[in-house]
């Protein structure tokens, strides 16, 4: 009964019902895919910039720095800027890569932070994502702050008992601050 | 009646989790909170039923030399719908289940019953098998993921439940509480079978 001709005819046929069922889904679900995405990124856009009224996704300013690739998502008031954010990343976290959506003003002050990606360990390190630390980085720029934890001679209180994670925190958003400044210094009063 | 037996089997005397003691890496693992308990449950659920179904429909087309790639195809493309729906409408879940819904695939449970039942029964017990398996499943993880979430983060479905005094066991959502919660619950369950006897 178990012929080599049948045990392929069936096993063709199988994978070429599973084919044709998996690309039908694919397509029904490729918009709403690419929706959820859009609106997780505006999300996160929306949480660290000041109030704006037009599409920070469709006002897109692209630049490289230090071999970076670094796309702003610019909000506008009114038709002027009040901030630009953008994703940072730092790879020193204790569990792994920490993605942060930054947002800076103009002036060069933070205006927002939020955690997109983090590995960080529950109840620890995971706290980063928590108001209560990310808070404390708004306002800061590099004229202001080491933008460093207490613990490296900075003004940003660590978690206690967590370090590593916030001080990767801080890492990636002086890359952030440096960059915004090296690219758009001369917006800057 | 045959059909109720087949369809509460999964429920205690087959549970899967604690009986038949399969599918336990995603359980370990998802079951931080109560909330990922539903999802991954619900999700295998799923799998489980429309994977039992179809291969019960095909039960006696396909040669039994190659029933074990013809399983596994048959219940990867229901893995990847999943995926793909989750990630299109139920994306904060996509995002905390993470690498665990692909896993699904290789969930024990679901080929275990492939092999065990979907493939030598009718579509319709079959049917009744994965419902009731997967449900079983189902509420094992609520139980876990509830206890787990109510000790180590002091709420249950993310509502507070144990004020803000609560010192945490944060070692409950992490891996060392979820082998012993799990161990406690199959010593549990052993204990109430042999008072039963």
């Amino acid at each position: 009964m178990d012929s080599v001709p049948k045990m392929v005819a069936v096993l063709t046929l199988v994978c070429c019902a599973a084919a044709l069922a998996l690309s039908q889904v694919y397509n029904v679900t490729k918009q709403p895919i690419e929706n959820a995405e859009k609106n997780e990124q505006l999300k996160a856009i929306k949480a660290v910039l000041p109030p704006y009224d037009n599409d920070p996704l469709k006002e897109v300013d692209k630049h490289k720095y230090e071999k970076v690739q670094y796309e702003f998502y610019v909000g506008k008031k009114a038709d002027k800027t009040v901030g630009r954010a953008f994703k940072v990343q730092s790879d020193a976290g204790y569990g792994g890569a920490i993605v942060i959506m930054l947002g800076i003003a103009p002036d060069g002050k933070i205006t927002g932070l939020y955690i997109l990606k983090h590995s960080e360990t529950p109840g620890l390190g995971a706290k980063i994502v928590e108001k209560g630390f990310l808070g404390q980085f708004v306002g800061k720029s590099l004229a202001n702050s080491k933008v460093s934890v207490k613990k490296d001679g900075g003004d940003i209180d660590q978690i206690t008992g967590a370090t590593i994670s916030p001080r990767a925190v801080c890492l990636a958003v002086r890359q952030g601050l440096v960059a915004h400044k090296a690219i758009y210094q001369k917006e800057k009063s | 009646m045959r059909a109720l037996d087949e369809f509460t089997k999964g429920f205690w005397e087959s549970n899967p989790l604690l009986k038949l003691v399969l599918g336990m890496c995603p359980t370990l693992a998802v079951t931080t909170s109560a909330e990922n308990g539903v999802a991954m449950g619900l999700a295998a659920t799923f799998v489980l039923v429309c994977s039992n179904v179809l291969i019960s429909a095909l039960r006696k087309i396909i040669p039994r030399k190659v029933r074990i790639p013809c399983f596994i195809v048959v219940i990867a493309s229901f893995v990847t719908i999943v995926d793909l729906v989750m990630h299109a409408f139920f994306i904060d879940l996509y995002r905390s289940l993470g690498l665990f819904i692909p896993l699904i695939v290789v969930n024990c449970i679901i080929l275990g019953r492939a092999e065990a039942f979907a493939s030598r029964n009718t579509v319709g017990y079959s049917f009744l098998d994965g419902l009731g398996m997967g449900l079983g499943f189902t509420v094992t993880l609520i139980v876990l993921g509830t206890i787990r979430e109510l000790i180590g983060n002091g709420t249950v479905f993310g509502l507070a439940v144990m004020g803000a005094s609560y010192q945490k066991f944060l070692i409950m959502i992490l891996p060392p509480g979820a082998f012993i919660t799990l161990g406690l619950l199959l010593g549990l369950m052993n204990k109430i079978e042999i008072s039963r006897k």
